[in-house]
C-alpha cells in the first residue's frame, strides 16, 4: 500500500488523465504479464511478443484480428449506450448467446432453402431474439423495479442452459456422432467473405456501422442527449420530464439487438453451426472495451482491437508455449483492475506525504488506510 | 414419493444450500458495513481451485480449506485496496474482480482439470446421527456444513447482541458519525471485507473439496450471484439467509424431485431453475421495494473519503 504517497484532490477533474489512464493501464498490464511469464520460466520479451505481436504477422492474423474485433464493436456500442444511461447490463453474453441460438434455429429450419432471403432471415431473427431476451431485463427494471445487474446475469446463465438444452437435445445433428452440436449450416445462411479464403466476413461493417450510427444518435439526437443527462443526474433527467422507463427501454433494446446481431454473425460466420462454445466470452470482455473505451465511439474501437488481441494472445500462447489458452482472461480482469486504479489520477493527484498541517483545506484526502 | 427419498432431498437440500449461506453471510457483514463486493464469484472461484491445488499438492483436504480462505481474503484485500483506499467504484471494481478471479483460477487450474481427489467426507455426529430420519437428514454431513452453522450461529449473535455487531453497522449506516465518534471507517471495512473473501473460498472449498471432489472452469456456476440476491431477499437479515440459502438449494435439486415424481426432464432445463428463482425472487422483493429501501445499509455502494 501506498504509505508514502498521499493522494489529494484537484481542483477539477483532469483530461488528459482520462485519456492518459488507459494507456498507463497498459503499460502496467504488460509489465505485470512480463513478470508472470518470468515467474513461469518463459522469457517474458518472447512471450509478451507471441501473445500480443505473433498473431497479427501475416495476413491471416490481420482477417482472425477482424473476426474477433466485429463481435467485440456490436456488443460493445450497445453496452456503452447502457452504461452511459448508468443500465448496468452484463448480459451482453446472454444476448450474444441467444442471437446466435434463434439466428441458429432459422438456420437449421431453413437448412434445404436456396434463396437469397436466408441470411437476412437468419440475421434479421438472431438480432430479435437478442432484442427480446435484454427486452425481458428492461420488463423486470421498469415494471418490477429488479436490478438489472443481478437479472441479465441471471439471464446469461439460463441463456446458456438454454443453448446447453438445444445442441444436446433438439437441435442436435442426428448425423453428428453424438456431438452436442448442430449440423452445420448451408451456404445460403453463411455471411459473405470480405476476402476470399479468409474467415473474416461482412460482419466488420456491421460492427463499424454500429458505430457510426451510435456515434450520431448519440451527439446529433435529442434521445441521445436525454441519454447522456439520465446517466448524469437522474434528478435533473427527472425534471427536465425525460420518461427514464422509456429510455432504460430503448437503451437496453439496442443494446440486446446489437449483441443479439453479433451472436448470430458469429454463428453464420466463423463458426458455421451450433455447438457449446459459440461465445467464447465477448459480452463480457465487451464490458472491459467500454470502460478502457472511455464511453467514447472512438477509443470503443482502439479497445476493441486491444481486446481482440487478448483473444487471439491466449490462443498463440496456447499453441506455442503450451500455455493454458485462459491467460485470456487473467490479461482482460488485469487490464480492468488497472484502468480503474488508474482512474484514480482523473479525480487525484499523488504528492509526497508531507506532515499534514492542522487546519490545512478541508479538501486534502489521504489513501492511507488509519 | 416414497420416503427415503423425502429424507434424500432435504439431506441434498442441505449439501446444495451450504455454499450459498457462506457466500451470503460474508456478503451480508460487508454490506452491512456499507460496502458493495460484486466479486463473490471470482473469490468463490479463486476459493475452490486454490483449495482444489492445495489439496492435491499436500494431500490433505482439510489444508486446502485453509488454503481457499486465504485465496478469498487476498482476492478481497485487492477489492478493498481498490474500493475502500482509492474510493473506485464498488460496483466497477467487483465486476473486474470477478472477470479476473474466472480468469485466474481457470488459469491456475488448467493442469488440474480432471484430477481425482479424496474430498472432504461426511462426519456423522456419533448418538444425533442415529436419531431416526433426523439423523440422517441433519447429522450426517461432511464438517463443513456443521461449519456453516456455527458462523451463521456467529454471524447471527454478533448482530443481535455485540459491539462489534453494532460497529459495522454503524460504519454502513452513517459513516461520518461513526468516524465523528471515533470509529476507523478503514478499519471496519476492511474488516468486514476480508471476512466476505474468507467466506466466499470457504464457499469455494467446500463446492472442490466436499460437494464435488474436483476442479472444473467456472464450477461455482453464478452461486456468487445468487448469493447477492439472497442477501437482498434476505433483508440483510442472517436468519433469513439461512432460510433463503436452503429454499435456492432446494430449487437446484429440483430433478430429485422430478425423478421422484416420475418425470424425466432435461438436466440443463433442470439446471435454469436456481437462475430463474432467482429473478422470481427479485421480482417479489421489488413489489416490497419500501421495506427493502428501510432494511438496505444507507451507505451502501458509497465510497467513503474521510475529511481532514
Amino acid at each position: 500500500m501506498i504509505f508514502a504517497l498521499r493522494i489529494e484532490k484537484r481542483p477539477s477533474d483532469s483530461r488528459l488523465m482520462s485519456l492518459l489512464s488507459p494507456i498507463l493501464a497498459i503499460v502496467l498490464t504488460l509489465v505485470s504479464g512480463a513478470v508472470l511469464f518470468a515467474v513461469l520460466g518463459h522469457p517474458p520479451l518472447h512471450a509478451l511478443y507471441t501473445f500480443f505481436v505473433a498473431p497479427l504477422e501475416d495476413v491471416y492474423g490481420w482477417t482472425e484480428l477482424g473476426v474477433k474485433v466485429a463481435p467485440l464493436l456490436l456488443c460493445a456500442m450497445g453496452l456503452m449506450l447502457c452504461f452511459k444511461a448508468k443500465v448496468w447490463n452484463i448480459g451482453a453474453e446472454g444476448q450474444f448467446i441467444l442471437g446466435g441460438l434463434g439466428g441458429g434455429y432459422i438456420a437449421l429450419e431453413l437448412l434445404q432453402v436456396e434463396s437469397f432471403w436466408v441470411l437476412p432471415a437468419v440475421i434479421i431473427f438472431g438480432s430479435l431474439c437478442g432484442l427480446l431476451w435484454a427486452g425481458l431485463a428492461a420488463l423486470l427494471k421498469t415494471r418490477f423495479g429488479a436490478n438489472e445487474i443481478l437479472t441479465t446475469i441471471m439471464l446469461n446463465y439460463i441463456a446458456l442452459n438454454a443453448l446447453l438444452y438445444a445442441v444436446h437435445g433438439p437441435l442436435k445433428d442426428p448425423e453428428g456422432y453424438n456431438f452436442p452440436e448442430s449440423a452445420l449450416f448451408s451456404d445460403s445462411a453463411l455471411l459473405p467473405a470480405v476476402l476470399d479464403d479468409y474467415r473474416m466476413n461482412i460482419s466488420i461493417w456491421f460492427g463499424l456501422i454500429a458505430v457510426a450510427v451510435i456515434w450520431t444518435l448519440m451527439s446529433r439526437t435529442l434521445i441521445g442527449f436525454q441519454i447522456s443527462v439520465l446517466g448524469e443526474d437522474r434528478a435533473a433527467a427527472r425534471f427536465a420530464g425525460f420518461n427514464e422507463k422509456r429510455l432504460v427501454w430503448v437503451v437496453l433494446l439496442v443494446s440486446g439487438g446489437l449483441a443479439g446481431l453479433a451472436g448470430v454473425s458469429e454463428v453464420v460466420g466463423p463458426v458455421g453451426q451450433l455447438n457449446p462454445y459459440i461465445a467464447p466470452g465477448y459480452g463480457y470482455a465487451a464490458i472491459i472495451v467500454v470502460f478502457l473505451g472511455r464511453m467514447m465511439p472512438i477509443g470503443i474501437v482502439l479497445a476493441s482491437v486491444l481486446l481482440a488481441l487478448t483473444f487471439m494472445g491466449g490462443e498463440m500462447v496456447q499453441m506455442e508455449l503450451t500455455l493454458p489458452k485462459s491467460l485470456t482472461g487473467l490479461f482482460q480482469g488485469m487490464l480492468l483492475f488497472y484502468l480503474l486504479a488508474c482512474d484514480l489520477l482523473i479525480s487525484y493527484r499523488v504528492v509526497p506525504n508531507r506532515p499534514i498541517k492542522k487546519g490545512s483545506g478541508a479538501n486534502l484526502q489521504t489513501a492511507q488506510a488509519d | 414419493m416414497d420416503f427415503d427419498l423425502v429424507v434424500n432431498i432435504l439431506f441434498a437440500t442441505i449439501r446444495t444450500g451450504t455454499p450459498l449461506i457462506l457466500i451470503a453471510l460474508g456478503e451480508m457483514v460487508c454490506e452491512k458495513s456499507g460496502v458493495l463486493n460484486l466479486g463473490q464469484e471470482g473469490m468463490v472461484l479463486m476459493g475452490a481451485v486454490a483449495g482444489f491445488m492445495a489439496a492435491v499438492v499436500t494431500g490433505h483436504p482439510g489444508l486446502g480449506v485453509l488454503a481457499a480462505m486465504a485465496a478469498g481474503m487476498l482476492m478481497s484485500l485487492l477489492f478493498g485496496f481498490l474500493a475502500i483506499s482509492l474510493v473506485t467504484s464498488q460496483v466497477a471494481t467487483g465486476l473486474a474482480l470477478t472477470i479476473f478471479g474466472t480468469g485466474l483460477s481457470a488459469f491456475l487450474g488448467a493442469s488440474y482439470v480432471g484430477v481425482g481427489i479424496e474430498g472432504i467426507g461426511a462426519w456423522t455426529v456419533p448418538l444425533l446421527s442415529e436419531i431416526p430420519v433426523i439423523g440422517k437428514i441433519l447429522f450426517s454431513h461432511d464438517p463443513l456444513v456443521y461449519l456453516s452453522w456455527a458462523l451463521f450461529g456467529l454471524v447471527y449473535f454478533c448482530f443481535k447482541s455485540t459491539r462489534i455487531g453494532l460497529i459495522v453497522r454503524s460504519v454502513g449506516e452513517n459513516p461520518e458519525a461513526a468516524n465523528a465518534i471515533g470509529m476507523s471507517v478503514f478499519k471496519v471495512r476492511y474488516g468486514a471485507v476480508l471476512f466476505g473473501g474468507a467466506m466466499a473460498g470457504l464457499a469455494g472449498g467446500y463446492l472442490s473439496l466436499a460437494y464435488t471432489p474436483l476442479w472444473t472452469e467456472g464450477m461455482s456456476a453464478g452461486r456468487g450471484w445468487i448469493a447477492l440476491a439472497l442477501v437482498v431477499f434476505a433483508s440483510w437479515r442472517a436468519e433469513r439467509v439461512l432460510l433463503g440459502a436452503y429454499l435456492f438449494g432446494a430449487a437446484s435439486i429440483m430433478h430429485l424431485v422430478l425423478q421422484g415424481l416420475g418425470f424425466e426432464a432435461s438436466p440443463n432445463l433442470l439446471a435454469m431453475l436456481p437462475y430463474v428463482a432467482t429473478i422470481v425472487v427479485l421480482v417479489v422483493l421489488a413489489n416490497d421495494a419500501v421495506k427493502t429501501r428501510l432494511n438496505t445499509p444507507m451507505a451502501l455502494g458509497k465510497p467513503y473519503r474521510p475529511q481532514l
